[in-house]
């Protein structure tokens, strides 16, 4: 049971993908398919969450090939986490992308992309093998590629171009930084390689991987300062597609610094945790500052995802337990959140006629519910009590003071504001000031309102769980950061007590 | 060998970097494959190079003899081939649809996607003159 | 696109050739060098070539399928062949299973020769699909 659980997050997408394939010429017939895959997906990872819990980490060896030598599958704590909202997001996607033009959506291939692309994050999630950490980022990529120009337009072709030549740079480098990583320690299963990497001779080189593995997942997360492909590709996505992105594509990155900066090069924290903090800070600012200088709904919430991606580094940069416990905490937060308001966005453009803050208004006066469902996933953003965000922002900064980076918390506390300034920017031009032209009529079925505002209440609703129910999560994150930081432990349930040497096999 | 492994590399890494900057997307895209080709020589190279024996255990054996070559870094690399191929061939798409619609294929003059905000009469003008001067003109 | 009368009467004649020769191929992957990959590569050449000679219409006409829905059975097939695994089911997945059926000579069939079709069949869609994508561009 525990070894189909383990699997299937990678096995259902992957099915959804070559089914949705399949019946290219049927698009409703693949919507269905799609919804149902996408239930399965959310139910089977929170089987995993169950089985996580109850009885700790699960490892499979594809094949039967025993780690190091096979593919080795592992999910703890943070990666049941990771997998069960992607799950959440998927499902809610699959439902709100059943909205307003979806058959359109459809005919370009919708379906199976977002199904790869929920398989490519699903099996970075679950991988315990640099390199196939690698395969499942081309897999996400590839899928990312054909999402983003779905509609090719002028916008969306620019916008791709942009967010094309910056990742395949991001992802080439990564394989040297696996080329150069197996070089030094004669293996790729992160298990093993956090058990020879602190007895490298050649300490200096493995530091210049590890910076290669910085550059590369820094950019998949859009972190200061290779982060300028963001802002300039994902307004231009159609919304079920950025609101996928905004929630899953940078936490790939985020996620895979934290768990390689936890397991392998730990031991070097002295070097990169400074640096990651001054990273870290960066990114918070410039997003923040990006935000404010822009009008347009969209980029707003493009660059507040940059802005809030420091935040998620901040456990890495202090590793205390604390720390990581808010950066989990966090980036559960963040993605519920981020999504939530790039779907409240498409709505808006719905009902408003309009992404640009100048053309829109008086929403609150039309359309007072979805002003609600606006404010609620806002104001978590900006870390207002008693939300989600709140929470998440709390614990960072609190183990930054308990850390002494006073410097570091500071900043986040700064940026919280700032963050507020551009939210209440929103809800003043788009709800509160009076519409500059009347809105033109949102013209949707019932079925298309219903498709839009059930995944979006839903996300609220998670928000408002968290918020109001803080301590399980809080009491998960921090099992989280434990297991996070308790390599032994990773590297004992991947290697079994007796391991088998790769490293010594192969010189 | 060795040397001359690691010298390849750098000629390739240093072309692509140079290709790379270049405003021209075809351009650009070639120098994302020279680096392709230079990060699996690297891995290549990272798995000892020399004549050795085929890796194919003896019947009766339980491991490889010793001397035998290293199989995994050439299937890592077959790998990331076939990826690299999938990506390379996607950007093509990708830039010749460009080509179609934008008339060139120089980056420079592709500004669709980073037009400036139309800015909200209520935000005062003096915040954002660039975008305010714009919409003058 | 004017191809010249010999090669359009030729085509289909010359499909059977890179089609032998991309499922000998595939089979030979067994125990030498070949497999999937290279058998669905050889295939789809075949498949550009009849479509540079006949038309891209041709070509997916004689493919039966839309290309992504090739795409969709490879797919499929390699992830059956993982399936199978779990006749025990404390065997991860994709664990090899064999099966050896004595006719005159002992043929060896396993679960990684399904596998091997599901890649043909996913190569074959894929490189179809993109350069049909690709050659679309140029005439329309």
């Amino acid at each position: 049971m525990r070894q189909f659980l383990l699997a299937s997050p990678i096995l259902i997408p992957l099915v959804a993908t070559a089914v949705t394939a399949m019946l290219w010429s049927r698009p409703a017939a693949q919507r269905r398919v799609g919804l149902v895959a996408a239930t399965l997906l959310f139910a089977t990872t929170l089987g995993l969450l169950g089985e996580v819990l109850s009885g700790g980490m699960v490892v499979g060896q594809m094949g039967n090939w025993p780690a190091p030598f096979g593919v080795t599958l592992v999910v703890d704590h943070l990666s049941a986490a990771m997998l069960v909202i992607t799950g959440l997001m998927g499902l809610a996607v699959a439902v709100y992308a059943m909205g307003p033009r979806a058959e359109e959506r459809d005919r370009a291939g919708f379906q199976p992309l977002f199904h790869a692309l929920l398989l490519g994050v699903a099996g970075a999630f679950s991988t315990g093998d640099l390199f196939n950490l690698y395969v499942w980022f081309e897999v996400m990529l590839i899928a990312s590629f054909g999402l983003l120009v779905l509609d090719r337009t002028r916008e969306q072709l620019d916008g791709g171009i942009r967010y094309v030549m910056l990742n395949l740079v991001g992802t080439t480098f990564f394989l040297l930084a696996v080329g150069l990583l197996y070089g030094l320690t004669g293996t790729l299963n992160l298990a093993d390689m956090a058990r020879v990497a602190p007895g490298v001779e050649n300490q200096g080189a493995l530091a210049a991987a590890a910076v290669l593995l910085l550059v590369s997942f820094g950019a998949k997360a859009a972190v200061f300062p290779l982060f300028n492909w963001l802002p300039a590709s994902y307004h231009t996505a159609s919304m079920p597609v950025a609101a996928i992105f905004a929630a899953l594509l940078t936490k790939v990155g985020v996620y895979a610094i934290i768990r390689v900066f936890t397991l392998v090069f730990a031991h070097d924290h002295a070097l990169f945790g400074p640096l990651v903090g001054a990273i870290a800070m960066a990114t918070m600012v410039v997003g923040v500052l990006g935000a404010a200088a822009h009008y347009d709904i969209r980029r707003i919430l493009s660059f507040h995802i940059i802005s809030q991606i420091g935040y998620m580094l901040v456990g890495v940069a202090l590793m205390t337990p604390l720390a990581i416990a808010g950066s989990v905490l966090y980036v559960i937060h963040h993605i519920v959140v981020k999504a939530n308001l790039f779907l409240v966005a498409g709505a808006v453009r719905q009902m408003g006629g309009s992404f640009a803050l100048a053309r829109l208004g008086g929403l609150w006066a039309t359309a007072p519910l979805l002003g609600l469902l606006f404010l609620i996933p806002a104001l978590s953003l900006a870390g207002i009590p008693p939300l989600s965000g709140f929470w998440g922002k709390l614990v960072v900064i609190r183990a930054g003071l308990e850390a002494e980076a006073f410097l570091l918390a500071g900043v986040a506390l700064a940026v919280g504001l700032l963050t507020l300034y551009s939210m209440i920017k929103i809800w003043n031009e788009a709800f509160w000031k009076a519409a500059p032209e009347p809105a033109p009529a949102a013209g949707w079925t019932r079925a298309q309102r219903l498709a839009t505002f059930a995944p979006i209440v839903l996300l609220c609703g998670v928000t408002l769980t968290i918020g109001f129910w803080a301590e399980p999560f809080a009491a998960f994150s921090i099992a989280a950061a434990e297991s996070l930081l308790d390599r032994e432990g990773y590297i004992a349930a991947v290697l079994g007590a007796q391991p088998t040497r790769l490293a010594e096999a192969v010189p | 060998m060795e040397t001359a492994l690691a010298l390849t590399i750098g000629v390739l890494v240093a072309a692509a970097a140079y290709l790379l900057l270049a405003r021209d997307l075809p351009r650009a895209l070639l120098g994302f494959v020279l680096l392709g080709t230079g990060a699996n020589l690297a891995i290549l190279a990272a798995g000892r190079v020399g004549t050795m024996a085929p890796p194919l255990v003896a019947s009766g054996a339980e491991a490889l003899a010793a001397g035998a070559a290293n199989p995994l870094p050439q299937a890592l690399v077959l790998t990331a081939i076939v990826i690299g191929f999938g990506l390379a061939a996607f950007a093509l798409v990708l830039v010749m649809r460009a080509h179609a619609e934008f008339g060139t294929a120089c980056a420079e003059d592709m500004d669709e996607a980073e037009r400036p905000d139309e800015v909200p009469a209520t935000a005062r003008p003096a915040l954002a003159p660039a975008a305010a001067r714009k919409e003058a003109a | 696109m004017d191809a010249s009368l010999i090669l359009r009467v030729s085509a289909p004649l010359l499909l059977w050739v890179p089609m032998a020769v991309s499922v000998y191929l595939l089979i030979r992957g067994h125990n030498a060098p070949g497999g999937g990959f290279v058998g669905g590569l050889v295939a789809s050449a075949g498949l550009v070539f009849y479509a540079i000679s006949r038309g891209q219409e041709a070509a997916l006409r004689a493919m039966r399928l839309p290309p992504a829905s090739w795409c969709g059975i490879g797919l499929l097939t390699a992830l059956g062949s993982g399936l199978l695994a779990w006749l025990d089911p404390s065997a991860g997945y994709l664990t090899h299973r064999w099966w050896f059926p004595d006719i005159s000579v002992t043929l060896p069939l396993g679960t990684a020769l399904v596998f091997d079709i599901g890649v043909y069949l996913t190569v074959i869609g894929t490189i179809t699909a993109m350069v049909f994508a690709l050659v679309g561009e140029e005439t329309g």
